[in-house]
């Protein structure tokens, strides 16, 4: 290797872990946005409904007391009055009140847990007066790793964190030296212009599994996010990938004078990705006619190709489409970027 | 030094930014060994001139010879044998000083020790700082140094000392003196005719794109002190300062 290649990758490490900002950036943000989204949407059995009952006449009270013995409802003795105010706060999903004959519920229809709290209080009802089924049902309980918001959202931020430290990393340094005129000092030696780009991938490719080897790990251990699909392969996605997003980087810097400019591109460039791409939610939310646009997303296609790796063990052979949009950006944008890429 | 061809040529020199003309047929020859003064007002089209030597711009029109060398048969050679310091770069401050001269080393075939040109540009006791946390004259050496790792044959100097401190100046004066001991070839530009006359062997005058007087300090003084209007009982002792704004005008220009 070139001495002149090493002391250019060189450069390009001592520029990056003297700069703390971007070293959190890259690496603590997506484990804590991890940690926080773990967190947050961690899987947990469905709250017991909260049933308010006015216990008014003698058939209230004993109806109440059988549906305290039932363990799947939470049930408050309450008055009329107690009764209406729990309904209206929300502290109880649904109220039986006693009605001629039987029980009223009185509940909104347009919120999910009083919806709920009315087919588990139905039941408890009818079963208590003496209903039976007349259908004989067994059940079998699973809980399944790779169905839970935390394993969708991890190959998510993957591909969030391939993107941007690719687009930024490369961009950003570039521009900044531009503006600089440290660009146009360089061009005043006999360095070769390949090997000032080849240092970046370099550096790039190093960080590359740093930041992939962090995310995951952190994901794997905390919380048991599955990798069914061959390392190997998802390897190579993440490969591609950061080299896609590398061109994608060089070529929105190709021009850019200063480092507001530059910034500013970026982020129209990486803003509806962070959107429509599937990182926090699935991209199949949005409209059908929209869905060929969000499919020729670079971003789309790595966390597609990420998350079908990493969920479903899918080969990567199978992904033909994602791997070809991620090679189509790869390509065009390196030759876009070196046809327009001004060195003054 | 005696050599046969001089270090640099330019002949008709032209070159235009839209209807402005920046340098307008701008002819110059600058011996071997020799430090060569380019003195003009902002905007006179010496940063042009220099930068389209340095090979940083395409010209217009016109010849140029550098080290008996062509820019377009030769690029490469002459990037390992000039040295060159622009006005406005801003080297890596996250670096330290021996980092950017290595980086810099690197570039070049054969050149320097790191450590030696440190030594040279008095930076001993900061090769270790980064550069963002240099002083203005500390940062102009370093520049210097950048532009003397490779040892080079022709070194351009655009301005390199405006904007410092009287003794940061001295200071760059006294290691440019040194580079011209050792019998190399300097193409400087500077504001300061102090600098020109203390440094320069000789010196030309840029005005409106074009060469429009040029010769030794003394040669151009003396052509001018007699016609110097005051004050006349010391006429001998006109400066270079006084050819410079006789020749260019008093009226102030700024870029």
């Amino acid at each position: 290797m070139q001495r002149s290649l090493v002391q250019l990758t060189l450069v390009r490490f001592r520029e990056f872990i003297r700069q703390p900002e971007a070293v959190f950036w890259t690496f603590v943000f997506p484990v804590l946005l991890a940690v926080g989204l773990g967190l947050a949407f961690r899987s947990k059995a469905p709250d017991k409904p909260k049933i308010g009952i006015v216990t008014s006449t003698p058939a209230a009270t004993s109806i109440a007391a059988s549906l305290k013995k039932d363990s799947t409802l939470t049930v408050a003795e309450l008055t009329d009055s107690a009764g209406a105010r729990a309904l209206r706060t929300a502290k109880v999903a649904l109220l039986v009140v006693p009605d001629s004959g039987g029980v009223r519920y009185i509940y909104d229809p347009q919120r999910d847990e009083s919806v709920f709290a009315r087919l588990v209080i139905d039941h408890a009802i009818q079963s208590a007066a003496g209903r039976v089924d007349p259908m004989k049902v067994s059940e079998r309980r699973v809980t399944e790793k790779g169905s839970r918001y935390i394993d969708f959202v991890i190959p998510g931020l993957l591909g969030m964190n391939l993107m941007g430290s690719g687009v930024w990393g490369i961009g950003f340094a570039i521009v900044d030296s531009r503006s600089k005129r440290l660009l146009k000092r360089f061009m005043a030696t006999p360095m070769s212009r390949a090997e000032y780009l080849m240092a970046f991938l370099f550096s790039r490719l190093f960080f590359l599994i740093l930041e992939v080897v962090t995310l995951l790990g952190f994901g794997v251990l905390a919380f048991g996010v599955p990798l069914r699909g061959s390392l190997i392969q998802l390897g190579v996605i993440c490969l591609f990938s950061a080299l896609a997003f590398s061109a994608l980087g060089l070529l929105i810097a190709s021009r850019a004078k200063t480092v507001e400019g530059v910034s500013g591109l970026m982020n129209f460039v990486m803003l509806p990705m962070w959107i429509f791409s599937g990182v926090f939610f699935s991209s199949s939310n949005f409209p059908g006619v929209v869905q060929p646009v969000i499919k020729a997303l670079p971003l789309t296609s790595v966390n597609d190709a990420l998350r079908a790796n990493m969920l479903e063990g899918t080969q990567i052979t199978a992904l033909g489409v994602e791997m070809a949009v991620i090679l189509a950006w790869l390509v065009v944008s390196f030759v876009l970027a070196l046809k327009l890429f001004r060195w003054r | 030094m005696v050599t046969t061809t001089p270090a640099l040529v330019v002949r008709g020199l032209k070159k235009s930014y839209g209807d402005v003309r920046a340098v307008d047929g701008l002819d110059l020859e600058i011996r071997s060994g020799e430090c060569f003064g380019l003195l003009g007002p902002n905007g006179a089209g010496k940063t042009t001139t220099v930068e389209i030597c340095e090979g940083l711009l395409e010209r217009d029109s016109g010849e140029l010879q550098l080290l008996g060398l062509t820019w377009e048969k030769d690029a490469d050679s002459l990037r390992e044998r000039l040295g060159i310091q622009l006005q406005d770069t801003q080297l890596s401050e996250k670096l330290t000083v021996a980092e950017t001269l290595e980086l810099f080393r690197s570039f070049y075939d054969k050149g320097r020790e790191v450590s030696d040109v440190i030594d040279l540009v008095q930076l001993d006791e900061k090769k270790n700082s980064r550069v963002g946390t240099l002083s203005g004259g500390q940062k102009q050496r370093l520049a210097i140094a950048c532009a003397l790792v490779g040892d080079p044959e022709l070194l351009f100097l655009d301005e390199p000392t405006t904007g410092l401190d009287p003794q940061s100046r001295r200071q760059l004066w006294s290691l440019i003196e040194e580079f011209k001991a050792t019998g190399r070839t300097i193409l400087l530009t500077t504001h300061y005719m102090d600098e020109a006359e203390k440094l320069c062997d000789r010196v030309a005058i840029v005005d409106h794109g074009h060469i429009i007087a040029e010769g030794s300090p003394h040669e151009l003084i003396d052509s001018i002190g007699a016609t110097v209007p005051a004050p006349p009982p010391r006429a001998s002792s006109a400066t270079l300062e006084d050819v410079f704004v006789a020749l260019t005008g008093r009226t102030l220009r700024d870029e």
